[in-house]
């Protein structure tokens, strides 16, 4: 078997090169071709492309980003911890040799052909590249990346499963199962979760799981982050934490900081010294109950409270604003909604144009919907326009994101902005506005609750609603491919610049 | 150029020692030889990388390591420990500890050194050579042997 491998460790120094040494010894003795690409320190020797395309496997032993992980696309890959290159070299070798056995056999020029198609397990690019130290800026957006990556999948099957019972049950579908009025129309919330295919049939039951695939998005987020910083002993305090973040309404930046926190506090727990008979018990005992302790009171206590009474007081401060221009209160409407995507802003803006709905006012929830479509479709339009400013998961994501957009579930965009928040938040903030203050300003209403394109029939001049949610998107997806190219880490743009491979992107492994 | 020397190896590091007390102990022989112009910055470097993921590995071996601002010198400090000491590995204790000091941003040259010794580790040859190295500049002359180019 030809086998092409890269190995990568966060110094650059000894691991990369032990797990390389440690790979060619074995491949060696077991009669197999390998050329390893060691992206470490001492720069790197890269694969040419007739190593490549006649190889039948790629081995990649890396804790940080393999760089150019895209040449690998035609390949079956086998995939470890840098340490897993070191000690069990035979094993990756083995795992190797099992996923070209399960490959049907293909000439090499065939193989090629499909170099262009996205790996079947496309990983996270990131800005680290070899010999590369990362410097603060880009450590958090490398632990950012990891929650998003874990997290992507949920807004995918969460959303498009929502999207889909719209599409074949009606948008009412999620008022009949949660119960609710929907244009008119007053439902019970089915208790009984067995009862939701015999009352609303397969679509309720498509909504409902998707639903709570949803539920799972901050969770999720928060303990990847928490993994991504503290390896596995994060998981526990970060998912916990961010199920808290979802109780407490703190929404995806609520699951952000906990995911932080969480890992932060293993870290810190680890630097205590312990005695060696306490030792044993860390790992399994006492850092789980600490941690998940701290971070826990921390999320309640100290993220929760003000969140609380700040969401009670913009309530007030928009039930007071009766009376004022109704562009300007759809506007401030627009911005809350795209702030934090389901967090405690979003859902006051939401849940005034629910209340505006009981009261008679249907324009409100016209503009609240049209600045809630407008993130997922800026974003999705970005991803097509400047492909090269994402990475090839968030390319991904934004195929998904124009159906969630168009389907008024705003947390497709959560992925993007979760990974790079201060870039994209403000973007999307400016477009919803804009779709906001224009429907309002339209004079659009939406007797529904939810939606999206999809209860059109039901909008109030709905030519004029659409224009707003595309001057919406087109402001968004100006503004947000504007600043993704301001102030990117240099290592970045010189990757970008300096690799012949397309867009450079670049991957960070999962650790362990 | 020369990794190491007989003042950077220590063949009997003290029993019951951790992996911070024994990093310690070969750094302050890389800050005596001058190789390391701070010793404290250094360790702070050294724990730094040592927190992202325990550098013990399989065969009782523990590879501290940074590059850092301060290290004058691409330089390997060398201890050997009878009782051996925890460096994470699963397999239990290193008894064959290599601190490595990596100056920032060094050229090339440097780095291929150290990455050749690094690969060196895997070999059981160069480790039974320094297990059973008889003193400090026997040691000391294994190591700069197996990185010369």
């Amino acid at each position: 078997m030809r086998i092409v491998a890269v190995t990568a460790c966060p110094t650059g120094i000894a691991h990369t090169y032990m797990a390389a040494e440690s790979l060619e010894v074995a491949a060696r003795a077991a009669g197999h071709e390998i050329t390893v690409e060691t992206q470490g320190s001492a720069g790197s020797t890269p694969l040419t492309a007739e190593e490549l395309a006649g190889a039948d496997v790629a081995i990649l032993a890396a804790d940080i980003g393999v760089k150019g992980r895209e040449r690998f696309a035609h390949l079956p890959i086998v995939e470890g911890p840098v340490k897993r290159g070191i000690n069990d070299a035979e094993g990756m070798l083995a795992e190797a040799q099992a996923a070209v056995d399960a490959q049907p056999a293909v000439d090499p020029a065939a193989k090629l052909d499909t170099s262009g198609k996205v790996p079947a397990n496309p990983a996270l690019a990131s800005v680290v590249a070899p010999g590369y130290k990362p410097g603060p800026g880009a450590l958090l957006r490398t632990w950012l990346m990891t929650g998003v990556s874990y997290m992507i999948p949920f807004v995918a099957a969460g959303g498009l499963l929502i999207a889909i019972s719209f599409l074949i049950g009606g948008a009412s579908i999620a008022t009949q199962v949660n119960g609710g009025t929907f244009d008119g129309h007053t439902y019970k919330e089915i208790s009984d979760v067995t009862d939701i295919w015999g009352q609303v049939g397969i679509a309720g039951v498509l909504y409902y799981i998707g639903n709570t695939a949803f539920s799972m998005l901050v969770p999720i987020l928060a303990g990847y982050i928490a993994y991504g910083m503290a390896d596995r002993q994060g998981l526990v305090p970060g998912i916990v934490g961010g199920l808290l973040a979802v109780s407490i309404d703190a929404g995806f930046l609520g699951g952000l900081v906990a995911g932080l926190l969480a890992g932060a506090v293993v870290l810190a727990i680890n630097r205590i010294p312990v005695h060696k008979n306490v030792r044993g018990i860390m790992p399994t005992v006492v850092v789980p109950l600490v941690s998940v302790t701290v971070v826990g009171i921390l999320m309640i206590a100290v993220v929760g409270s003000p969140i609380a009474s700040l969401m009670d007081t913009i309530t007030d401060w928009l039930n007071g604003l009766n009376g004022t221009n109704a562009w300007v209160l759809g506007g401030l409407l627009g911005l809350m909604m795209a702030f934090d995507m389901g967090g405690p802003i979003n859902k006051v803006a939401y849940t005034f144009g629910v209340a505006s709905l009981a009261s008679g006012n249907q324009d409100i929830m016209g503009a609240v919907i049209a600045a809630g479509m407008t993130p997922p479709l800026a974003l999705a339009l970005s991803t097509v326009v400047r492909p090269k400013l994402w990475t090839t998961e968030e390319r991904e994501a934004g195929k998904a994101a124009w159906l969630l957009g168009a389907s008024f579930i705003t947390e497709g965009a959560i992925p993007f902005a979760a990974a790079d928040p201060l870039r994209v938040i403000p973007s999307l903030m400016a477009g919803s506005a804009t779709a906001g203050a224009l429907s309002m300003a339209f004079g659009a209403s939406s007797p529904a609750p939810h939606g999206g394109v999809w209860i059109i029939a039901l909008i109030g001049t709905p030519g004029l609603w659409l224009v707003a949610i595309l001057a919406g998107t087109a402001v968004s997806a100006i503004c947000v491919s504007f600043a993704k190219t301001v102030g990117r880490a240099p290592a970045a743009t010189a990757t970008e610049a300096g690799a012949s491979t397309p867009a450079a992107s670049l991957t960070t492994a999962v650790h362990g | 150029m020369t990794i190491t020397t007989a003042d950077l190896v220590e063949l009997q590091l003290p029993a019951g020692i951790d992996r911070a007390q024994a990093t310690t102990i070969l750094a302050q022989r890389l800050a005596a030889s001058g190789r390391v112009t701070d010793q404290e910055g250094f360790l702070a470097d050294v724990r730094a990388r040592e927190e992202q993921m325990a550098t013990g590995l399989d065969g009782g071996i523990g590879i501290p390591h940074a590059r850092s601002a301060h290290v004058a010198q691409a330089s390997v400090a060398f201890g050997r420990s009878a009782d051996g000491v925890d460096f994470g590995a699963e397999d239990g204790p290193a008894t064959l500890i290599f601190l490595i000091a990596a100056p920032d941003g060094a050229g090339a040259e440097h780095m291929k050194i150290l990455g050749s010794l690094a690969r060196k580790l895997i070999h059981a040859e160069f480790k039974d050579g320094l297990r059973g190295a008889p003193d400090a500049a026997a040691a000391a002359t294994i190591i700069n042997d197996a990185v010369a180019v």
